[in-house]
């Protein structure tokens, strides 16, 4: 019974730190722009592939993952500069498709020159599993939580402690005002973009040697992220990273205990009742329209 | 003000282009390609009824759509009901389904409604393509054809008229709509849904009402397609067809019935003109879609029809 329900919980913290990662970089660029960047999932792929081609290559793993990330935010800093910063000025649905056109983009650029095959990373250290009150957890896992952790730390001496991370918590409370105290709002938006890329990459990287990844990986994952980003309310840090841990402990609870088949349901599901009766999301902030 | 002329010249020139277009169809292929643009056509007709008139965007439309083809395909194959009564079935069940989350949904703000809609529509694909039994999974499963009184619609040029003629319709239904008094409540709420609301208008009603009708018109498009093809798999539900339909009425151009039907051509021609870069689909469809929207960030219709009135005034 508990070994069971250990083995759930692990594998749902796992794959729930991607989804943090990635609802992170959700409400990284909509706090900077109020854009859903629906390219957030091929940042996550982009990551992925990009490991672990550069592995097949005979790249060392410790390179080939810098490299990846590097890779990622890069494709970040492209995407704003390129395609979001000339429309910037359109309404949002107009932002989304653009959004949705260079996710496509990344998409089919990746397929051409990396091909269809389904791509996996050697595990960062050690595959013998680590037995744990009756359930067994794979290293990878103890690093993709240790990562994801470290990484949560960062970011929070980020916002919290450096003047740019500052600049960009308040650029994503009024960007207007944030101009006028002498922030360049332009440079923030591109930022976000980048830092999203990043994030996204460090999740993609570190789940790819236990659920693999592929061309086409990002479409679920960007959706889960968005959703969990949207559970914990859009712009919460906090609630990204809760949202996030959620919904893999959900997923993985319906995959053991309800139906394997209706796992990727379930994130929707959760959403659509949260939603419901909490509209503004598990730590949404209150909004008021102006008109 | 405008005359009840000019609201028409437009719906004339729909009927005349629809009433000519076979003239210029050399063969099945260009009948099969004009027969799914005028169905994408309705659909998106009723979408931007959503998007362009009450600012909702449904990120899951495919799913309404995917509801009435495994309607028809489900009632028609496994139960022999007859196809309209099927047809019928679908599409009311699918509106008393977004009657009944209309109001939930709709009373979320900007991205939480696209959210809401993406989960309904993701959930709906995800069922079809597990309930094996019924729907085939995702292999699909085959749809006999669309009989009438006896008669069965078969064959593209039988099928291009029965579509044409939709269009002509949902079209005329469509204009109509916009400029009486509901429409009019449509157009308010895009503006300033607050503003709307202070001069009595009760925006959630119209906006639930835009909601089922468009997704009723969807759902009777999934139905006829299901019939037309002859096939449905979970495809028809799934998110990039929802993706396609939101394109089709922003490339198009937001709040314009013509627009809709603009958008929803030059995006089904499309895939036919890429299959030629080999590959390169994907890359070059996101490429256009960017540079659309980044040079005609409101749309074909509407933009064009701001320039050639700059050059008349």
């Amino acid at each position: 019974m508990l070994a069971a329900f250990l083995q759930y919980l692990f594998s749902g913290l796992t794959v729930g730190a991607t989804y943090a990662l990635a609802a992170l970089g959700f409400s990284i660029i909509y706090n900077a722009s109020g854009v859903i960047n629906f390219a957030q999932g091929e940042f996550i792929m982009l990551g992925g592939m990009s490991a672990a081609v550069l592995v097949t290559a005979g790249i060392p793993l410790p390179f080939a993952i810098l490299l990846a990330v590097g890779i990622a935010g890069l494709a970040g800093l492209l995407v704003e500069k390129l395609a979001i910063e000339p429309a910037r000025n359109a309404e949002v649905v107009t932002l989304i498709i653009i959004t949705i056109g260079a996710s496509l983009f990344i998409r089919g650029l990746v397929q051409v020159f990396l091909g269809k095959d389904t791509h996996s990373l050697p595990p960062f250290g050690g595959e013998t599993p680590i037995a744990f009150l009756g359930a067994t957890l794979l290293p990878q896992s103890v690093w993709v939580l240790g990562i994801t952790l470290v990484v949560v730390a960062v970011l929070g001496w980020f916002f919290g402690r450096t003047l740019l991370g500052k600049a960009m918590l308040a650029t994503s409370h009024n960007k207007l005002a944030a101009q006028l105290v002498g922030i360049n709002t332009r440079m923030i938006l591109l930022l976000s973009f980048g830092l999203s890329g990043v994030l996204g990459a460090v999740g993609g990287i570190i789940v790819a040697p236990i659920t693999y990844t592929s061309y086409d990986a990002g479409i679920m994952l960007g959706l889960k992220g968005f959703v969990a980003a949207t559970l914990g309310g859009l712009g919460s840090g906090v609630g990204a990273i809760v949202g996030g841990l959620l919904l893999g402990i959900v997923e993985a609870m319906t995959a053991g205990y309800i139906s394997s088949a209706y796992k990727d349901a379930m994130p929707f599901v959760l959403i659509l009742l949260i939603l419901f009766f909490l509209p503004r999301g598990l730590f949404g902030a209150k909004v008021t329209e102006r008109v | 003000m405008k005359t009840l002329a000019s609201r028409y010249y437009g719906l004339v020139a729909l009927a005349v282009v629809m009433a000519l277009l076979p003239l210029a169809l050399p063969n099945a292929f260009y009948y099969d390609v004009a027969i799914r643009i005028a169905i994408n056509a309705i659909v998106v007709i009723g979408l931007n009824l959503l998007i362009g008139y009450t600012g909702q965007i449904s990120l899951g439309h495919a799913g309404f759509f995917g509801l009435g083809a495994y309607a028809s395909a489900i009632l028609a194959t496994h139960f022999n009901w007859p196809a309209p009564v099927a047809l019928a079935v679908g599409a009311v069940a699918t509106g008393l389904l977004a009657f009944a989350v209309a109001r939930p949904i709709l009373k979320l703000k900007g991205h939480y409604v696209a959210m809401a809609t993406l989960g309904l529509g993701i959930i709906i694909s995800i069922v079809i393509t597990n309930e094996a039994k019924y729907t085939g999974g995702p292999d699909g499963i085959a749809v006999p054809a669309f009989s009438l009184f006896g008669l069965d619609i078969a064959g593209e040029k039988m099928w291009y008229g029965v579509v044409a003629a939709l269009l002509v319709l949902v079209t005329w239904f469509a204009l109509n709509l916009i400029d009486a008094p509901a429409g009019r409540a449509l157009q308010a709420i895009h503006g300033s849904e607050i503003a709307a609301k202070v001069v009595g208008v009760d925006t959630t009603r119209f906006k639930v009402r835009a909601f089922v009708l468009s997704a009723v018109l969807a759902s009777i498009m999934g139905s006829l397609t299901a019939h037309y093809v002859g096939f449905v798999t979970p495809g028809l539900a799934g998110f990039f067809h929802s993706i396609e339909l939101v394109t089709m009425v922003v490339i198009g151009g937001m709040a314009s019935v013509f627009g809709s039907i603009i958008g929803a051509a030059l995006l089904t021609m499309l895939p036919q003109v890429l299959s030629a870069f080999e590959g390169w689909e994907t890359v070059i469809f996101g490429a256009i879609l960017m540079l659309t929207m980044i040079f005609l960030p409101r749309g074909l219709v509407p933009t064009l029809r701001l320039r050639l009135g700059k050059e008349r005034t």
